[in-house]
């Protein structure tokens, strides 16, 4: 028999209380393990790089909410740029591809975030390497009305191909449109917000009885907008005329007027410039920052501040709360044992008594901590990972995040160690009690 | 010889810092497989002695030779180690480990030793004084004799040169006294390990040939000031 054998014999002897000890031990550990899955979890999803572009091209203001929005969709996007603005960055030459996003509206199941694109969406990588595959339907949206809808909306709403559906104006809150739109395809699960989205044909967005404003208040923006550039201010303002006519001539005559270019928008436009130069974006991002009304951001960069700032402190904090638990268990422990000392001081004297040297019962206590411990520590890493395997599903369906339960973080590997280190630093003082016991006097209780 | 105490002195200090003296023995032996018997009145220091000689208390001065080495003069980490291989202690109160069955109490006896664990012997041992059928017992499913019996196996299983027995049978139900006196009597002489056993009992004593009176031979007064251990 060696010491850890005679260590674990007496844990069992006394199975409530170790079980019990252990166990809160075991819960700390788990929420550590809960809180560093769901941690890696936001970490993956705001520190990779989170979209298969160089740039976002948006109206000026938050960048991070530009992200937010764009990306995400988890924020309510600034506001709009003209959709001839689009038609520029796709004639500057650092550029390869631009995608136009128009957003603001929500389903009326679910209020999962619409957004209006091009086929060219699906097209391109949605993560770098990483390309859209589908789980049913076409590919296209061709007719107006069409719709490509992400993984989680149609397991949530039960949606699939040919299913119709009806959406709310800027926001769950809003009027809801008349249109009914047609799911043509289902995406397969990216891991991503895509999954949370509804894509509708741009064309077909802009269709939306309500989504045209008035042609004064585009005339208002655009004049705004291209305030520095006279050339195409003029070009906006003669086709923004021609729309006017074109509006009277349908008042009296029925014949429906075309809305020109100068009166579509978008919300925001996914970049990807040359990859053989990578400072196309960095000139690209420069230019718009000396002009206009439009700003280009580095998907990577406002999420990493918003890491390092807010998510980044938030998980330290709950680090150190779950840390804390554990240090209180840990004193628990001490407490369990040291308790104990004077009941045991009898058993530790026949040991003595039988050949035991004080270092043979000081190992012995401190082996009974570390096994606590690390016996905690092992069962609360199980029950963390296996409540993160069981919470995975509803966790990911909720959040979106893609939840890796047997993902092992490297905070993980000195879990142990330094449970084990907990464990003999709390049973030193209760070990040192039986190394001092007076055997005779023990012996004569 | 198993046993030669010399000049052996031992006091305590009370609480009132008074020096009281217990044992003053300035000679005893016991040969190799001698059987002894001590009598003595209660807080006469009868097992002062047991635990001076097992070395679990250290004299004021003196010198306890157990199978030829001063067990005195070594360090505690040694003299532990040289009880564990060479001295078997029967308690009154059996001392059991609870949370061990039969045989791992008795091989607990051997843990400490610093030899190597020999299950066989452990398990020959329980099997010699009735108890093979009950290894896997814990002491709190064993009846009174029983854990005796095993305490009788536990002392024995380093394979000692001298057993000590304090009030082995006082315990016991009375038809068992006489069974467990005659198991550590035959398992001594068997095993030719010198035996000496504090009892109350006349009837126990008188099978010994050996009798000794504790303050026959012990003379506290002897006890001086000095260095108080």
């Amino acid at each position: 028999m060696n010491l850890l054998l005679i260590a674990w014999k007496n844990l069992l002897q006394r199975r409530l209380a170790s079980s019990l000890t252990a166990l809160s031990i075991g819960l700390g550990v788990m929420l550590m393990v809960l809180v560093l899955v769901i941690s890696g979890a936001v970490e993956t999803a705001f520190t990779q790089r989170s979209i298969g572009y160089d740039l976002i091209v948006g109206p000026k203001g938050s960048d991070l909410q530009l992200v937010l929005s764009a990306v995400y969709r988890i924020q309510p996007p600034i506001e709009n740029l003209p959709a001839m603005y689009l038609d520029e960055l796709r004639n500057d030459r650092r550029v390869v591809t631009a995608v136009p996003l128009a957003f603001g509206d929500v389903t009326e199941d679910g209020s999962f975030p619409i957004v209006g694109t091009t086929d060219e969406y699906f097209q391109n990588e949605y993560l770098p390497g990483q390309k859209f595959s589908f789980q049913s339907g076409g590919q296209r949206m061709v007719k107006l009305f069409d719709a490509i809808i992400g993984a989680d909306v149609a397991r949530q709403n039960g949606w699939n191909t040919d299913d119709r559906f009806s959406i709310l104006h800027g926001g769950a809150e809003g009027s809801k449109h008349d249109e009914k739109f047609t799911v043509v395809a289902v995406l397969a699960p990216t891991g991503t917000a895509n999954d949370r989205t509804v894509f509708l044909n741009l064309d077909g967005f802009y269709a939306i009885d309500g989504h045209e404003k008035p042609v004064e208040e585009i005339e208002k923006r655009l004049r705004d907008f291209y305030a520095a550039d006279a050339d195409r201010l003029q070009q906006a303002l003669t086709e923004l005329d021609d729309y006017r006519q074109q509006l009277q001539v349908e008042e009296q005559t029925g014949t429906p007027a075309v809305a020109p270019r100068a009166m579509q928008e978008v919300t925001a436009v996914l970049v990807r410039t040359r990859p053989a130069t990578p400072f196309d974006a960095i000139s690209l991002s420069a230019d718009l920052q000396k002009g206009f009304q439009a700003m280009a951001v580095n998907p990577i960069r406002p999420i990493q501040r918003l890491m390092t700032n807010v998510i980044g402190n938030v998980q330290k904090a709950l680090m150190v709360m779950t840390g804390l638990i554990i240090l209180v268990s840990g004193v628990s422990i001490f407490v369990s044992i040291y308790n104990s000392m004077s009941d045991r001081r009898r058993e530790i004297a026949i040991m003595r008594a039988l050949g035991a040297g004080r270092h043979h019962v000081f190992g012995i206590i401190l082996a009974e901590s570390a096994l606590l411990c690390t016996g905690g520590a092992v069962l609360g890493w199980l029950t963390g990972h296996g409540l993160a395997v069981a919470a995975a599903p509803w966790l990911i369906r909720r959040t979106g995040l893609l939840i890796s339960p047997w993902n092992i973080s490297p905070w993980e590997f000195t879990l142990f160690p330094a449970l084990a280190a907990l464990g003999i630093l709390v049973g030193f003082l209760p070990a040192l009690t039986a190394y001092r016991t007076n055997v005779a006097d023990a012996l004569s209780q | 010889m198993s046993l030669l105490l010399q000049h052996i002195r031992k006091a305590y200090r009370q609480p009132e810092g008074d020096l009281l003296p217990v044992l003053g023995i300035e000679h005893f032996e016991l040969a190799r497989g001698e059987q002894a018997v001590l009598l003595g009145s209660s807080g006469g220091g009868k097992t002062t002695l047991l635990n001076t000689i097992s070395g679990i208390l250290v004299p004021d001065s003196g010198r306890v030779i157990v199978d030829g080495r001063d067990i005195v003069s070594m360090p505690e980490v040694v003299r532990d180690r040289y009880r564990a291989s060479r001295i078997g202690i029967v308690f009154q109160t059996f001392n059991l480990l609870p949370a061990f069955t039969a045989l791992e109490n008795v091989l607990l006896g051997m843990t400490f030793s610093g030899r190597a664990v020999d299950h066989d012997f452990a398990k020959e041992l329980l099997q010699r004084v009735g108890l093979g059928h009950r290894l896997h017992h814990r002491p709190s499913r064993l009846s009174v004799g029983e854990q005796q019996r095993v305490a009788v196996a536990r002392s024995l299983a380093n394979r000692p040169v001298l057993l000590l027995a304090d009030e082995p049978t006082a315990n016991i139900d009375p038809a068992n006294q006489d069974l467990i006196l005659k198991l550590i009597r035959e398992t001594c002489r068997d095993h030719k390990v010198s035996l000496l056993m504090v009892t109350h009992s006349m009837d126990a004593a008188q099978q010994f040939d050996r009798i000794e009176r504790l303050h026959e031979f012990n003379q506290p007064e002897l006890c001086q000031t000095g260095a108080v251990r």
